[in-house]
C-alpha cells in the first residue's frame, strides 16, 4: 500500500544547495552585516537544518500526514478526550486577517472585533456553565486546573484561611488534578470510590474538614457515570469551609443539560479542544478557560478585557489577581474557533449534542453487552467502560485488543484508565450508527478472535505500517534526535 | 516470587542487607515485577545524609515511576554506580542489584523493618 | 445548526434499543431540579449566517496590510510560507491526539522527532521536548526543572532585561513553592556582569538571561553562563529561535537550558496564541524535562518507527508526584515549525536573520538622524531597538495610527521612561516600508519642534 509507506526522516532526503523558500537580501545603505552584528556574537557554524525543495518537503509531510489515524478519516472513541468532528468553518473563521494577523499588543481601538469576541465568548461560556466570570487565559485543561487551584488560594489567602492547604481528589481523577494540586502548593488527599465508581461520600465526609481547600471533581466521573449524590457532596465540602472545583474533561456530556454552577461548583475549567470541537492537532493546542463564581472574581489571572465608555480595553490593574500565567493573553485563535462553534449552535445545539452523545454511548455499549463487561451497571453518560474478561481469560490483555482495533480501522479506546484492564470508550454524538455498528461489531469480532486464535489478537497490528513499538528498548537506548 | 530469608524489608518493598554498620539497599522482587521493564535509575551522591523513610533515589519502568526510600538514617557511603547503564539488571536479579549501601546512624532503627515472612505475607506470596 | 448525523427519529430508534424508556431514563442520575437549564444563547445560525457574523468581527480589527506595524516585543510579524498552511491544516495532523498509539500515528511522531532534531540543531542542545504552551510558561517550566535539579538551592535569578510579562509569568508559576526569585541590575539595556556575580551564591538553583533581551540588546550570553557555572548554578538561555539563524547558539556558550517562544517559526501573530514554547537541554536532564519526549525505536520485526518514551516522568503515572502538570504540547504549532524550518533550510534561515539584522540596523540608524530623535540604548541588535522619542511614546503611537502605522511598543506601561519606543523590524518590512515609517517619524518631529518654536514665543 503506497499511501501507507514509511517515510525516511527528512534530514536523509536533504541535498546541499537545494532551497525552497528564499528570501531577499535587505536593500540597505551597503553597511555590511559586521556593522549590524559584530562576529563576535554570531553563531559559529550554521544550524545544520536540511536542504530540500518544496515538492520534496510538501511531499515528505503529507505523507507523513498518511500515516496518522484521525478523526477525519478513522472513528477515535478515545474515551475522556472528546474525539468529535471538528467544523471546518471554525478554521475558515480563525483564519480571517482580521484574527489571524492581529498583533497581540496593538492598539486595543484596532482590535475592537477580536476583543468582542473574547468578551461574548466569556459571557456565553457564564451560561453554559452557570458560572459568573471566565478567564480565557489557560492555555490547556492542565493549565486551567493550575490557575482555578491558584485562584482558591488567594482567595484563601484573603481571608487568612491559608492552613487549608489540603485538596481532596478521588483516586478515579485525571492525573492532572493531583499534579495540578502540587504545582500550586497543596497537599492531595485521595478519596476512595464505591464499587459502582461513584465517590464514596461516607468518607469524603470523614475527609472535609478545617484544613480542605477544595475537592476536585469531574462530573461525570471518568467511569462515565453522573454523580447522583453532588448536592450532598456539595454541601459537604461547603459545610467544611471548602471550595468545589470542578474539572470540565467531561462538559460534553453536560452541554445544555445541566450546568456546574447550578450543582455548587465554585471553578470550574473547560477544555475547549474537548467539548468545544477545537482541533486536537496531534497533542495540541488547546484551550483551558476557567469559569468562577462572583465572588472569586477579583483573583482571576491578568489581564482582562473591560468595556471603558463603550469600549473594549484590557485591564492590567487588578490588585488580588493571581498575575498573569501565561504570555500576552490566551490561545485566541482556539477561542475564535470555539466562539464559532458556540454561535452555530445556540442553546437547542448544544442540547441536542449533549443528547447524541449520551444515547449513541449507551447505544454502543448495548450492542457489547454481554461479552464486555460494564464497570459500572446501569445508563452511562456521555463514555462507558468496559472489562473484556472473556479476552482476558484467554490470555489476551487490553493492549492487545487495541492494537486488533487498529487493524480493523478503528482508534483505539483509552486503556487501563481508571481501572485495571479496561476500555474506555467515547464515541461522541459526531458518530452515525452505521459506523457505531461497525466498531461494536469489531469488538464482538476480537472477542471471538481471542478464543478462537489468540495468538492473531496478541500479536496485532497486522495491516499498519510499523507492529508493536519497543518501548522498553525506546526507553533504556534513548534517541531522542537524529 | 523470591522472599530470601537473610534480608530484612520495608514496607515500600525495599530490601535491606546488614554487615556490622552498613545497610546495603535494594529493591525486592515483587517491586521489580510490579514496575514490569526497569528502563531508569537514578543512584544518590555518594557522602550524602539521609533519613529513614525519605525518598533518596528515583526508578522507572515504561509503565510507572517511584522512589525509593532510605530505610534507615545514615551517610551514603557507596552507590553501584554500573546499575544505572544496566537498569533491566534489576528485573533479572533484583537481590544481587543493590542500589545503595549506608552507615547506619542509629542501628536500632533496623527494629522497624519486616523479616521475610513478614514481608511475604504483606505482600501475599 | 449542529454536526450531529443521527436524525431525531435515528437517535429515537437507538434510544429504544438501548431498552431505556426515554432519555429521562438515561439521565436519572441527574437531579430533575438541575436538568434542562433554560439556556440564553443566542439563535442558532446556519455556515452562511455564521460566517457572515463572525467576519464581522474580524473585520472591525486592523491587520497588517491595513496597517503598517513596527510591534515586536515577544510576538513578530514573520512571512509565512503558503506551504505551511497547507500542510498544517491537513486532517490526518490536525485532528488527531496525542500519538499513545504509536503504531496508528507514526506521522505525528515522526513529525516531533524531526521538530526535536531541528531544535536541537538551531538551539546547538542535546535534546528537546515536544514543545510546550508558549516562551513564558516554557521559562517557567525551566526554573522549575532547574530547582529540581539542583536541591537545597531555593533562588532563581533572572536578569531584568527579561520580557516583564515571562518574569510576571514566573511569579506565578512558582507561587506555590517555596523559593525565591531575585532579580539582577542591567547596565545601558545589557546585563551588569559584576552584579551577577556578587548575587550568584551558593542559593542560586539558576540563572535566566534572554537574548536579545526585552529592549532588544544582544547580551553577552558566554559571561552569563560562565559566572552561574562558577557559582554551580544552571543557566538557562531565553531566546528567539529565529535569531538563531545569525547569533550565537546556546549550545555554544554552554546553556543547560535553551528555551524560548517559537512563535517566529511560521506561526501567525493570531492576537497572542496559539504559540509554541520549546525547550532545549543537555542530556544529563532530560529526565527532568516537563512534556512529552519522542524516541526512535525498533519494532517487533526489527522495523524502524517511533513512540512516546519517558512518560513514566509525565503526570498521568506520577500523579501529585510529577515535577510538572504538563498534560498537552502544542503539536501543530510544532508541526507549522518544523516545516518552516525545513522550507527555509539552512541558507533560508540564514537570510532571514540577516535580513532582520540589517534592517533594524538600518532603521535604527536612520531614525537617529531625524531631529528628536535618538537610540535610547546604543549598541548590538537583533530586531528589536529602543527609541526615545521627542514627546511620549504613547503619543507617537497615537498620531502613527491614524497615518495607519503602528509605531512600536509605548515602553511605559512595561517600566520604561514614557518617551522610550520598542521598535520591530523584521523581514515582513521591505525598505519602502521602513522609509514611509521613516518619514511619518520625521513629519511628527516636525510638528513637534514646531510646537515647541510656538511655545517658546
Amino acid at each position: 500500500m503506497e499511501l501507507m509507506e514509511l517515510q525516511p526522516l527528512i534530514f536523509e532526503k536533504s541535498r546541499p544547495g537545494t532551497r525552497a523558500v528564499r528570501f531577499p537580501a535587505f536593500a540597505g545603505d551597503g553597511a555590511g552585516l559586521d556593522q549590524a552584528v559584530p562576529p563576535a556574537l554570531r553563531r559559529k557554524s550554521p544550524a545544520e537544518l536540511p536542504e530540500l525543495s518544496e515538492i520534496e518537503v510538501v511531499r515528505h509531510f503529507t505523507r507523513l500526514s498518511q500515516l496518522n489515524f484521525s478523526v477525519d478519516t478513522h472513528f477515535y472513541p478515545l474515551g475522556s478526550c472528546t474525539m468529535k468532528y471538528n467544523p471546518k468553518i471554525n478554521d475558515r473563521m480563525a483564519a480571517l486577517p482580521g484574527f489571524a494577523q492581529i498583533h497581540p499588543y496593538q492598539p486595543s481601538a484596532t482590535a475592537q472585533g477580536a476583543l468582542e469576541l473574547l468578551d461574548e465568548l466569556e459571557h456565553l461560556l457564564c451560561e453554559i456553565c452557570g458560572m459568573d466570570r471566565f478567564s480565557l487565559q489557560p492555555a490547556a485543561g492542565a493549565h486551567g486546573e493550575f490557575t482555578g487551584l491558584l485562584v482558591i488560594r488567594a482567595h484563601l489567602a484573603a481571608k487568612g484561611q491559608l492552613h487549608r492547604n489540603k485538596v481532596l481528589v478521588p483516586d478515579s481523577a485525571h492525573g492532572t488534578n493531583p499534579s495540578s494540586a502540587r504545582q500550586a502548593g497543596f497537599e492531595v488527599i485521595t478519596v476512595p470510590s464505591l464499587p459502582s465508581g461513584q465517590v464514596d461520600v461516607g468518607a469524603l465526609e470523614r475527609l472535609a474538614g478545617p484544613d480542605t481547600a477544595a475537592l476536585m471533581l469531574t462530573n461525570p466521573n471518568t467511569l462515565g457515570v453522573f454523580e447522583a449524590r453532588i448536592r450532598d457532596m456539595a454541601s459537604i465540602v461547603h459545610r467544611a469551609g471548602g471550595l468545589l472545583y470542578y474539572d470540565g474533561a467531561n462538559m460534553n456530556a453536560l452541554l445544555g443539560l445541566a450546568r456546574p454552577g447550578d450543582m455548587g461548583f465554585d471553578v470550574v475549567h473547560l477544555n475547549l479542544h474537548k467539548s468545544f470541537s477545537t482541533p486536537h492537532g496531534g497533542g495540541g493546542p488547546g484551550a483551558g478557560p476557567v469559569g468562577v463564581k462572583a465572588f472569586l472574581d477579583p483573583y482571576l489571572p491578568v489581564p482582562r478585557v473591560k468595556r471603558v465608555d463603550g469600549h473594549l480595553v484590557w485591564d492590567h490593574d487588578r490588585p488580588q489577581s493571581i498575575g498573569r500565567v501565561r504570555s500576552f493573553a490566551g490561545n485566541f485563535g482556539i477561542l475564535a474557533r470555539a466562539y464559532t462553534y458556540i454561535r452555530a449552535h445556540g442553546a437547542a445545539g448544544m442540547e441536542r449534542n449533549s443528547r447524541a452523545a449520551i444515547v449513541n454511548a449507551n447505544y454502543l455499549k448495548s450492542k457489547v453487552r454481554g461479552r464486555y463487561r460494564e464497570a459500572a451497571p446501569g445508563p452511562c453518560m456521555h463514555e462507558f467502560v468496559v472489562v473484556p474478561d472473556e479476552a482476558i481469560a484467554h490470555g489476551v490483555k487490553v493492549a492487545d485488543i487495541a492494537k486488533r482495533l487498529l487493524d480493523y480501522g478503528f482508534h483505539s479506546p483509552t486503556l487501563s484508565w481508571p481501572i485495571r484492564n479496561c476500555l474506555m470508550i467515547e464515541p461522541t454524538e459526531t458518530e452515525s450508527r452505521d459506523t457505531l455498528d461497525r466498531f461494536a461489531d469489531a469488538l464482538l469480532r476480537i472477542a471471538d478472535e481471542a478464543a478462537a486464535d489468540p495468538e492473531k489478537v496478541r500479536s496485532a497490528p497486522h495491516r499498519l505500517p510499523v507492529r508493536r513499538m519497543d518501548e522498553v528498548a525506546a526507553a533504556r537506548n534513548l534517541d531522542l534526535r537524529a | 516470587m523470591k522472599v530470601p530469608d537473610d534480608l530484612k524489608y520495608t514496607a515500600t518493598h525495599e530490601w535491606v542487607r546488614v554487615e556490622g554498620d552498613v545497610a546495603t539497599v535494594g529493591i525486592t522482587d515483587h517491586a521489580q515485577a510490579e514496575l514490569t521493564d526497569i528502563v531508569y535509575l537514578e543512584l544518590p551522591a555518594p557522602g550524602r545524609r539521609v533519613t529513614a523513610k525519605s525518598p533518596v533515589a528515583a526508578i522507572e519502568s515504561v509503565k510507572a515511576a517511584s522512589d525509593i526510600y532510605a530505610p534507615v538514617s545514615g551517610e551514603i557511603v557507596e552507590v553501584n554506580s554500573a546499575l544505572p547503564t544496566d537498569p533491566g539488571a534489576v528485573n533479572a536479579t533484583p537481590y544481587q542489584s543493590w542500589m545503595f549501601k549506608i552507615r547506619m546512624s542509629d542501628p536500632g532503627e533496623l527494629e522497624a523493618l519486616q523479616d521475610s515472612a513478614a514481608y511475604r505475607q504483606a505482600t501475599g506470596h | 445548526m449542529d454536526y450531529v448525523p443521527s436524525t431525531d427519529s435515528e437517535l429515537e430508534a437507538m434510544l429504544r434499543e438501548t431498552g431505556a424508556a426515554s432519555y429521562d431514563d438515561l439521565v436519572a442520575a441527574i437531579p430533575p431540579d438541575l436538568r434542562h437549564p433554560k439556556l440564553r444563547l443566542p439563535a442558532p445560525m446556519s455556515e452562511i449566517e455564521l460566517a457572515r457574523e463572525v467576519s464581522e468581527l474580524a473585520y472591525r480589527n486592523t491587520p497588517p496590510g491595513q496597517a503598517l506595524s513596527f510591534l515586536g516585543a515577544g510576538a513578530y510579524e514573520h512571512f509565512i510560507p503558503a506551504a505551511i498552511d497547507h500542510l498544517a491544516s491537513r486532517g490526518e495532523f490536525y485532528t488527531a491526539y496525542t500519538p499513545y498509539q504509536a503504531e496508528a500515528s507514526q506521522g505525528t511522531l515522526q513529525v516531533i522527532y524531526e521538530f526535536q532534531t531541528l531544535m536541537c540543531a538551531l538551539t546547538g542542545m542535546e535534546v528537546s521536548n515536544a514543545s510546550l504552551y508558549d516562551g513564558a510558561t516554557a521559562m517557567a517550566e525551566a526554573a522549575c526543572l532547574a530547582l529540581n535539579a539542583r536541591p537545597g538551592r531555593r533562588v532563581i535569578l533572572a536578569a531584568d532585561t527579561i520580557h516583564p510579562e515571562y518574569m510576571q509569568v514566573l511569579r506565578t508559576h512558582l507561587s506555590g513553592w517555596e523559593t525565591e526569585i531575585r532579580t539582577f541590575p542591567s547596565s545601558a539595556a545589557t546585563f551588569d556582569a559584576a552584579a551577577l556575580v556578587k548575587a550568584a551564591d551558593g542559593s542560586v538553583a539558576a540563572v535566566i538571561c534572554q537574548n536579545p533581551n526585552f529592549l532588544g540588546r544582544i547580551e553577552d550570553m558566554a559571561r552569563a553562563a560562565d559566572i552561574a557555572h562558577a557559582a554551580g548554578a544552571l543557566f538557562i538561555a531565553v531566546v528567539n529561535p529565529l535569531s538563531l539563524g545569525l547569533l550565537m547558539a546556546p549550545g555554544e556558550y554552554g546553556a543547560d537550558l535553551a528555551v524560548g517562544e517559537g512563535q517566529p517559526l511560521g506561526i501567525p501573530l493570531s492576537f497572542g496564541g496559539p504559540y509554541l514554547g520549546f525547550m532545549t537541554a543537555k542530556k544529563e536532564l532530560v529526565h527532568k524535562m516537563p512534556g512529552r519526549l519522542v524516541g526512535r525505536t525498533l519494532d517487533t520485526c526489527g522495523a524502524p518507527g517511533f513512540c512516546l518514551t519517558l512518560q513514566a516522568r509525565e503526570q498521568h503515572i506520577r500523579r501529585e508526584k510529577a515535577t510538572s502538570n504538563i498534560c498537552t504540547n502544542q503539536g501543530l504549532m510544532a508541526l507549522r515549525a518544523c516545516i518552516y524550518l525545513c522550507l527555509l533550510g539552512r541558507e533560508g534561515l540564514r537570510e532571514v536573520a540577516e535580513y532582520c539584522a540589517q534592517g533594524a540596523r538600518f532603521a535604527s540608524d536612520s531614525i537617529a538622524q531625524i531631529p528628536g530623535f535618538s537610540l535610547a540604548h546604543p549598541g548590538p541588535v537583533f530586531n528589536e531597538f529602543v527609541v526615545a522619542c521627542p514627546i511620549a511614546a504613547s503619543r507617537v503611537c497615537a498620531e502613527l495610527e491614524d497615518q495607519g502605522i503602528f509605531a512600536g511598543l509605548a515602553l511605559e506601561p512595561f517600566g520604561g521612561a514614557a518617551n522610550h519606543l520598542l521598535v520591530c523590524v523584521t523581514e515582513a518590512k521591505s525598505r519602502p516600508d521602513i522609509e514611509r515609517y521613516l518619514k511619518a517619524l520625521a513629519g511628527l518631529a516636525h510638528r513637534a519642534m514646531g510646537r515647541q518654536v510656538g511655545i517658546d514665543k
